[in-house]
Formats: C-alpha cells, structure tokens, sequence
C-alpha cells in the first residue's frame, strides 16, 4: 500500500480522537521546543556576540610582549600557573622598535596593511573654565585613527603634520563639548583646553570632535557628566609627554583583506620570536585576533547550549514514551478493527506501517508545533536582550529528523505488536 | 477454471496441541462448494461451524487435510500469500458487522480495494457503484455509529463484494437484525447468487434461514450429519 495512503489514514485516525493526539503531542512539542528554544537563543547569543567583536576588529593581530615563563604548572581544576624568573620590569633592550616593525613590514608586505600603534597617557581631568570633564589621553598613529572609525561632527582629524611634529592638538568626544562647552562643536574648536594628569597640567587645544558612542558591550554605571571619554592626540606628541623612546609594549597589525587573522597570529610570533626575541630570556612576542578570540566564544557558547539543549532533549525522551504508550493504548482499542483489516487482505507489514506512520505523524506534528513554539520562545527572550534572533537550522533540522526517529523507534513495538495479531482473535475480540 | 470453487478433504483442525488440554474440534471434514453455489451451514453453537468458517475465510489453517479454493491450494501457502487470498477472493459479512469506526460508509467500501493497489479515483467509483447496488447511495458519507444495524450491513456487503470475490462468506449475517431488516439482508445476498452468480457459504444456527438456500450442510460436533437441498429454494 502506499505511504500516502497511510499518511492520510493515519491523520484520519489522530483527527478522531483529538483530545488524546493532542496530549500526547505534548510531551514531543515541550521537548522540541525547549530544544529548539535553547538552541536559538545560544546561535542568537553566539552571532550578537561575534558580530559585536567583529566589529571591534576581527582582522587585526594585536602583538603584546608577555613575561617567558620557564615552567608551567597545570592544577586538577585545568588553572595554569606559570612559575618564571621574578616579574622584571621592561628594559630598553625588551621593547619592539620601530626597526622590528619596519622588518616585519617587510617581510610580509602581502599580509600587513599597517600597524595601529598607541601610546596611553591615562586617565584626566580636562579642564576650561570652572567647567570639567573626565577624559582618557591616547596618543595614536594614522593608521589607529582611520582602524577607529571614528565619526567626525565638527572640525579635523589627526594630520601628518600632527603626528611629525608632535602637536599638541587633540579630538575630543561630543559629550565632553556637551560638557565644557554647553554642547557647541563649533566653539570648541581651537580652544585650549588644560588637562590635569598625575598632578601636572598640559594643554591641548581642540581640533576636532568626534561623536561618542556607548559602548555596545557592558554598561556604563555612571551618568553622562562623569562619563570619561576618549581623547585623542598625536602618537609622537604622546610619546613625548611620557617621555617614552625606547618604542611599543604592544601594537596592532591590521591584516590585509583575505588574510586570515588567527593564522597569521601565529607567523608574526614565530618569526619575531626567532629573530628578536630567542636570546632574550624575560620576555618573548605574543599575538592573538579577535577572529580567535570570537572563535573560541562561540565554541563555548554553542557547546554551553548543546549540553543544556541534551538536557531539555531528555524531555523528548518523555514524551517518546507517552506515544509509544497512548499507541499500545490505541492498538489495544481497535484489535477488531485490525482483525477486520487483516481479513479484508491486509498483510502484517501494511499494518505496521499503518501504525508506524501513525506514530510518525504525530510526532512529526507535535515537533513542527514544537518548532514554531521554541522559536517564538526564543525570540521573545532575545528580544528582551536585546539581540537579533537568528533561528537555529542546525536545531530545527534536528528536531525533525528526532521527531521521525522518536516516531519510528517508539512506534515500532506497539505496531509491530498490532501486525502479529492473530486474525480471529482480533476479530473475536471484545 | 474449476467448476468446484471450495474443496475440503479431511480437514482436522486442533487446539492446544501437545497440551493436556488438546482439543479437537473439526474430526476430518469433506466439503465442495460448485461456482454458482449458495450453500449453507448449519448448527447449534459449539458444532464447529465458527472453525470451519475460519478455516474456509482462510483466517487460520487446518492442523490435517487439503482446501482448494479456486483451484489455489491454501494450505501451503505463506502468510502473505493468505492476506492476498483473502483479499481477492473472499468476502467476509460478519454478524457484527465489523466496519471500521469514525470512517464513512465510501471508505469502508473502499478498503479491500485500498490493500488490492486500487488507484484512488477507480476505488472510489467503484465503492459508489456498490453502495449504489445495496442501496445506500444516500450514505456515502455516514460513519457506521450514524448508520442502524440493516444499513451496517447492507455496507458490509458492498464492502464484501469490492474486489469481485470468488466466494462471499457470510457469518450469521442477520444474527444481529431484526427479522424485517434481516429479510432484506436476505434478499440481496439471493440477488448477488441470481443475478451475478455468486459462491455465497452462508454460516448459520437458523434451519429457517437455511431453507432458502440451495443447500443445507449440517454439522455436528465436529462432523457433517447429512446434506439436503433447501426447501424454499
């Protein structure tokens, strides 16, 4: 007999007892959508997550000189400890210079489309008047400024004669304009403003002023006045003021597009390992992306939502018992009725498939609604958080091949069950 | 093709066999039924009629003896070649009916020709046509629980007729009817004998009801007592 027979019969038969179809259902439609709701949310958390750090700079290598560490010790609960030489403070000689960048630049002149370096001066108050604002001094090259991305509201960026001559001229946010200067971009511009750090005063003057945005990871405790905000000033200038000239702690590569990040991670600190830093026996190169970085937040977060998404999957395991049992139920039911088809010519494998597709089609019903309801779970909860919804495929197409397994598996012996009746005693039965 | 539709020889049938309790209940039966033949059998409950019906509906195999039907010999055939058996030449009218619950009369009909691979259109047509024939044209699309006993009936046995059976295999069909109804039951199964020349094997305790058949088998414990010709026949 054909499947679409049976597939009709068997949606014949579930619409004849409702009520009980429905119940049964249930367990299957809780169990996928808990499934599919877990499973949506994590795609939806991990995807929020990697495009919010992608935007931060998924191609750039950021290079740091980390301590060496000469033995490692790895304790039951997985903590590393790194017993090295006494933390020395950073010589001359320890620092990458501008020689070592112009090399690697050189050396993989495909793979680097710059360098974005910085020099952090720190946390001050600027100040104009009796009015104030909190701000953080970060003197950075061209190539930083262009990586930022900064929208500029009124006046200029940083110029190439900033950088060369070390100018004191910086960029400030609109919220310190809005602070110091009642919100006027325009008079703000070539002001000078003095700014207050570790007790000695320097003064800037405004170029430019950039629009300040919240940061979209975390949130800020404190309100718009105190906020401190970004200043950016000239790398020389910077380096100047802190009276730093032996070069970078730490620099930003930004990889030509088609390079992938997290590979080249690995080139740039084997090869500035090797060539600078083998006799150095306090510090070596370290580099890492934010393509790895991302990479392994979202493998932790799916594996997260994979292991509760096993977990709410044991309530499918549930509700395959439920239509394993209403089937036994149902078959004990209509014993005359198989009897009656047996002896109109049905065979024993048209019956088990009659049952078979029953089951199968309950569950496949109960996963669809499943489906839609742990979708709308879902999207309602990353709605609340804000995040875009993004539907697990992954998790619907397993939910619907669980479904017909669930069917099949649990279907089986109740229709199997059915197919070995004997014909008369099915027939005589009361 | 064989003048003799149905051939028992020496048929035993037994229960709980190499048991303490075995029983037998058919002692070695010697039957043949003619194409055309509408044939009764007769006898008071615990003769054996209920087995031999069963082992003439192909339902269970005899434990000794030979059954031809329609020249098939039944007795070697496999399971599945049974449910095929059944479905093409024999159709069952039970005494409680036996339609299929919350599925109208059309589809019931339909059924024997569902297992058969009839394509949808045809069976459906066809299932009118022998709706039509008992006289249930207007019921096409009741349930069985909308029908009363005599109309349950009356689709029992276009559903009987829906792959052209061999034989028509009746089992007390009007056991449960009231004589009215029971009479019109009666009717269409002397109208399918007459005018389509069907094998009808009526199974009976009812000597008034098997006076008008062509023949009257008699069993008794198990044995055949004697053969007559009908009286109102």
């Amino acid at each position: 007999m054909l499947i679409l027979e049976n597939i009709l019969l068997a949606f014949h038969s579930l619409r004849a007892n409702k009520m009980r179809s429905l119940l049964t259902m249930l367990g299957i439609i809780i169990g996928i959508a808990s499934v599919i709701a877990i499973m949506t949310l994590g795609d939806s958390l991990s995807k929020s997550v990697t495009d919010s750090m992608s935007s931060m700079g998924a191609n750039n290598v950021t290079v740091g000189l980390q301590q060496k560490s000469t033995t490692t010790e790895v304790t039951g609960s997985g903590m590393t400890f790194s017993f090295g030489p006494r933390m020395t403070k950073m010589q001359e000689k320890d620092y990458v210079t501008e020689e070592m960048l112009s090399d690697l630049k050189t050396r993989y002149a495909h793979s680097i489309e710059g360098y974005s370096l910085s020099e952090n001066i720190g946390s001050g108050t600027a100040q104009h008047g009796a009015k104030y604002a909190y701000v953080n001094a970060e003197g950075v090259n061209d190539a930083n400024l262009k990586n930022l991305d900064l929208t500029l509201l009124a006046g200029r960026f940083l110029t190439e004669r900033d950088q060369k001559e070390g100018r004191k001229v910086v960029l400030v946010s609109d919220l310190l304009v809005k602070n110091m200067f009642d919100g006027n971009s325009m008079e703000a511009l070539e002001q000078t403003v003095d700014i207050l750090f570790k007790n000695r005063y320097y003064t800037y003057t405004i170029v430019g002023v950039y629009q300040y945005e919240e940061s979209s990871m975390g949130f800020s405790s404190t309100s718009e006045e105190d906020t401190e905000t970004m200043m950016y000033l000239p790398l020389k200038t910077a380096k100047d003021q802190n009276h730093n000239t032996m070069g970078y702690s730490q620099f930003t590569i930004l990889t030509a597009s088609g390079v992938s990040a997290s590979e080249f991670c690995d080139t740039v600190e084997t090869y500035m390992n090797q060539k600078y830093y083998s006799d150095n026996n306090s510090f070596e190169i370290s580099a890492m992306s934010m393509e790895s970085i991302v990479k392994s937040m979202t493998e932790m977060l799916s594996t997260v939502a994979l292991v509760i998404a096993a977990i709410a999957g044991i309530s499918l395991l549930v509700g395959g018992i439920g239509v394993m049992n209403i089937m036994l139920v149902s078959i004990t039911e209509r014993t005359r009725e198989i009897g009656t088809r047996k002896a109109l010519g049905a065979t024993n494998g048209s019956i088990r498939l009659q049952f078979i597709m029953e089951a199968i089609v309950l569950c496949l019903i109960g996963g669809a609604l499943g489906i839609l309801l742990g979708i709308g779970i879902a999207a309602v909860a990353t709605k609340m958080m804000g995040y875009a919804v993004s539907p697990s495929v992954n998790g619907i197409l397993i939910s619907v091949s669980f479904s017909v397994f669930i069917g099949v598996f649990f279907g089986y012996y109740p229709a199997n069950k059915a197919a070995k009746l004997h014909p008369i005693e099915a027939l005589r039965y009361e | 093709m064989s003048e003799r539709m149905i051939e028992l020889k020496g048929i035993v049938k037994r229960f709980y066999i190499g048991m303490p309790n075995e029983l037998e209940i058919l002692h070695g039966i010697d039957l043949e039924v003619k194409r055309g033949e509408f044939v009764s059998i007769v006898g008071s409950s615990g003769s054996g009629k209920t087995t031999m019906m069963n082992i003439i509906g192909i339902l269970d195999r005899p434990t000794e003896g030979e059954y031809q039907l329609d020249g098939v010999d039944v007795a070697k055939a496999k399971d599945k070649e049974l449910s095929f058996i059944r479905n093409q030449k024999i159709g069952f009218v039970f005494q409680t009916y036996n339609l299929i619950g919350r599925t109208s009369a059309l589809k019931n009909v339909e059924l024997p020709m569902l297992y058969a691979g009839i394509g949808r259109r045809e069976r459906k047509e066809r299932a009118k046509e022998l709706l039509e024939m008992v006289g249930m044209e207007e019921r096409l699309s009741h349930n069985p629980d909308e029908l009363s006993g005599g109309q349950k009936q009356r689709v029992a046995i276009a559903r009987a007729m829906a792959n052209d059976p061999a034989i028509i295999l009746a089992d007390e069909p009007t056991g449960a009817l009231d004589s009215k109804t029971g009479r019109m039951i009666m009717d269409i199964f002397h109208k399918l004998n007459q005018e389509q020349k069907k094998t009808i094997v009526l199974i009976t305790h009812s000597q008034e009801l098997a006076q008008e058949t062509g023949r009257i088998v008699t069993l008794k414990d198990g044995e055949i007592i004697g053969e007559r010709r009908g009286e109102r026949c």
